[in-house]
């Protein structure tokens, strides 16, 4: 029983045809491609550091199957921005002092790109009813709430001038 | 790691029953957010699990006629961004906006909430004050079951393990009824409910309320319905005195587990504080 089965993930810029074990997380999976930008913390669905965007919708990599994502697109932090070139996101997080041992923050980034592509001028409230999947276990949500109100500043002036849009 | 299971994607309802039906131990999986942390525990242990929540038969809100059927791959997510559901069933939208997280809400589904059946599950109160029923399918054949008689012990229901649920119906309240839902938990968001309640009130132009429904989830094994409460409300006007009574007895109806008897306080005070604010209303929109 249990054969490996062939699925296709579009995963950032990077298309992986691969054979996985049905048992396999799509969690498990990404990391085993090299995407160790999705973070493995509690595997039971209640931490939001292994949240990507599945489809772009913002899930919890460790409660989707990989064979269930076969054909998907799906988005991590990495995906996002890089060190030379970080994502409004990212940059903000950074500038906000939003990430402190980090664990948290590619979920939290994932989390916060959700919420800006639908609402990109958030109240507080909104911001922390979009994070609500995702622990920090330093505790610094203050400032993890200051990162995405800098970022939606940020968006919005860009957007003002024409930048890049979220 | 996961334990090893078959990972079964059926062509067709048909062929899903089928695969269903005669797979040892197979379980249908949509949203997985339940059964996954199940598998991760020991305490389900398939040979398969059979995809299900992509099926056209359980996608979708429909209205057909005086009601409206949620098919049961629909997540959470998907229930509070439908229109209808927001202006047609407040009191389920409400439910759902106290789900778990977002995270969570994109994956988890209607059907698998009521499958599971924590006496927590948060769309169960709501779905009991709408008269809810379940449409589940095997083999066999269809049935439909009245959701108070499908929740009949924790984690336990009427559903075979060669069936699966299909649909949710209910039927739409009147334009003037009012639909309430209130959660208590340890946290605003993100955890499961110590108490929720959901209510469903209609009024004639008297103010007399003419139907009255009152659900509690998480204060008893399962969750269920104030029936004496409902009794005390039908055909009187929403009155301190009735509202007091009716936060009793629904008080007196939940069951909590030993050690958690402050529930029946809080029952009491969510009941008072629901009917309150709309005889309140009421009595502004009357005024």
């Amino acid at each position: 029983m249990a054969d490996p089965i062939t699925i296709t993930l579009r995963v950032n810029t990077r298309v992986h045809n691969i054979g996985v074990e049905p048992r396999a997380t799509l969690l498990h999976t990404l990391r085993e491609l090299g995407h160790t930008d999705v973070k493995n913390g509690c595997e039971i669905g209640e931490c939001g550091a292994c949240a990507v965007l599945l489809n772009g919708e913002p899930v919890n990599s460790c409660m989707v199957l990989a064979v269930q994502a076969d054909g998907a697109t799906i988005t991590t932090n990495a995906g996002l921005g890089t060190m030379e070139k970080p994502h409004l996101i990212q940059a903000a997080f950074a500038d906000a002092g939003a990430v402190q041992c980090g664990f948290c923050t590619p979920g939290m980034v994932i989390a916060t790109k959700a919420l800006l592509d639908r609402n990109p001028n958030p109240s507080e409230h909104e911001i922390r009813e979009a994070l609500s999947g995702n622990l920090c276990r330093c505790t610094g949500y203050g400032q993890i709430v200051d990162g995405v109100k800098l970022a939606a500043k940020r968006l919005a002036s860009s957007r003002q001038t024409g930048g890049a849009s979220c | 790691m996961l334990p090893m299971f078959d990972y079964l994607k059926p062509r067709s309802l048909d062929d899903a029953l089928a695969l269903i039906a005669t797979t040892p131990k197979a379980f249908p999986i949509a949203g997985g957010t339940n059964l996954l942390v199940d598998v991760r525990s020991g305490k389900v242990q398939p040979e398969a699990l059979v995809e299900v929540g992509f099926l056209d038969e359980l996608c979708g809100i429909r209205k057909e006629g005086g009601e409206i059927v949620i098919g049961a791959g629909t997540t959470i997510a998907e229930l509070l961004s439908d229109p209808m559901i927001e202006s047609q069933l407040p009191v389920l939208h409400a439910a759902s906006t106290t789900f778990a997280n977002t995270l969570i809400r994109n994956r988890a589904t209607i059907g698998g909430n009521l499958a599971n059946n924590a006496p927590c599950a948060d769309t169960a109160p709501a779905l009991l004050v709408l008269d809810a029923s379940v449409e589940l399918a095997s083999v066999r054949g269809k049935r439909s079951i009245k959701l108070e008689e499908f929740l009949t012990s924790p984690f336990e229901t009427v559903r075979a393990v060669d069936e699966l649920i299909l649909a949710v119906r209910v039927s739409v309240p009147p334009r003037a009824a009012i639909g309430r839902f209130r959660k208590m938990g340890l946290r605003k968001i993100s955890c499961m409910a110590k108490v929720d309640v959901a209510v469903l009130l209609d009024f004639n132009s008297e103010g007399i309320c003419v139907d009255a429904r009152i659900a509690m989830g998480a204060a008893s094994p399962v969750a269920r319905r104030a029936v004496d409460a409902e009794a005390t409300l039908v055909g009187n006007p929403l009155h301190p005195e009735r509202i007091r009574r009716a936060a009793d007895q629904t008080a007196q109806a939940a069951v909590p587990r030993p050690g958690s008897e402050y529930k029946q306080q809080v029952v009491r005070s969510m009941v008072t504080k629901l009917l309150d604010d709309i005889a309140r209303e009421g009595g502004d929109r009357r005024g």
